[in-house]
């Protein structure tokens, strides 16, 4: 095996913009698990598998799965505690 | 001696009988995994078939190697479209692990060493059709496609077969797995093409 077990949260950029209007890749995620925050762009997707598993990078534990089939896709976020995203002044 | 047609090379494999729709064949054994890869080593292994009256059932894996050895020859098929003809296993048939279990469950809950789980139908681990492997090809299965030992059903989505797998929980319930319950389909027959929830 040569490939590296995981790649980082940046990869997540096209498969959640699918999904969100927003700009993923400055926002901020909450391990439901241990609790740290780490910035989404930071977590550890493993993308050799039926679909996208991001751990937490500190505790290893799920915060996020996307699965995507022709015609839907599955987001399964009970893994965080909350998505945070910067939005402009109001 | 007949004559040989020049060019005549048999029937291409494309479109093969055993292969099930809109699957491909591959000669690699892609790597599939949703996360690090558990380190188990065999001293502290053990393998708990737990029943819905809370009994526990547990093989070292000195006691599992004394069991029945097994040699299945397979056809796997992967949801991600990939199958593989005629891989060679050895490891306990789950009869031989389920004989003498007392339990009125109809489903089962494989969960894995790393957190993996995938549900399956307690009847689809029975009658010659599930393994605990631990070999591959004629050698240790390796950690990155489940070693010590993993599950093999392959007459399910390959994803059934649970790498690292630790125990079965018997249920009288359904309880779906780590990928069953994120939008694949909670049985998965390659040949009905169950890939995701609805199929
Ligand atoms: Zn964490």
């Amino acid at each position: 095996m040569t490939a590296l077990p995981y790649v980082d949260g940046n990869m997540l950029d096209g498969p959640l913009g699918e999904v969100f209007a927003v700009d993923l890749s400055t926002a901020t995620g909450r391990c439901a698990h241990c609790g740290t925050a780490s910035p989404v762009a930071g977590l550890r997707v493993y993308s050799h598998a039926p679909g996208l598993v991001a751990r937490c990078p500190v505790c290893t534990e799920v915060i996020l799965r996307l699965v995507r089939a022709p015609d839907r896709v599955w987001l399964d976020l009970r893994g965080a505690t909350f998505l945070q995203f910067p939005m402009p002044p109001e | 001696m007949g004559i040989v047609t020049p060019g005549f090379q048999g029937r291409p494999r494309s479109g093969a009988p055993n292969l099930p729709p809109g699957q491909y064949l591959t000669p690699d054994f892609p790597v599939l995994s949703a996360g690090p890869t558990p380190k188990v080593p065999r001293e502290t292994w053990e393998f708990v078939i737990s029943t819905e009256t809370g009994m526990e059932y547990r093989w070292s894996w000195d006691e599992m190697m004394a069991l029945p050895q097994e040699t299945p020859t397979v056809d796997i098929h992967c949801v991600t479209r990939w199958s593989k003809l005629g891989t060679t296993w050895q490891g306990v048939s789950l009869d031989a692990l389920l004989d003498g279990i007392d339990t009125a469950a109809d489903y089962a809950l494989a969960h894995s060493y790393g957190d993996y789980s995938t549900n399956l139908p307690l009847d689809d681990l029975r009658d010659g059709q599930a393994w605990l492997v631990h070999t591959y090809d004629g050698d240790d299965l390796p950690a990155e496609h489940g070693g010590p030992a993993r599950l093999l059903v392959p007459h399910l989505y390959f994803w059934k077969s649970a790498k690292w797998v630790r125990g079965i929980r018997l249920m009288v319930e359904d309880n779906p797995g780590f990928w069953e319950t994120a939008g694949y389909h909670d049985y998965g027959d390659p040949w009905r093409e169950q890939r995701y929830q609805g199929d």
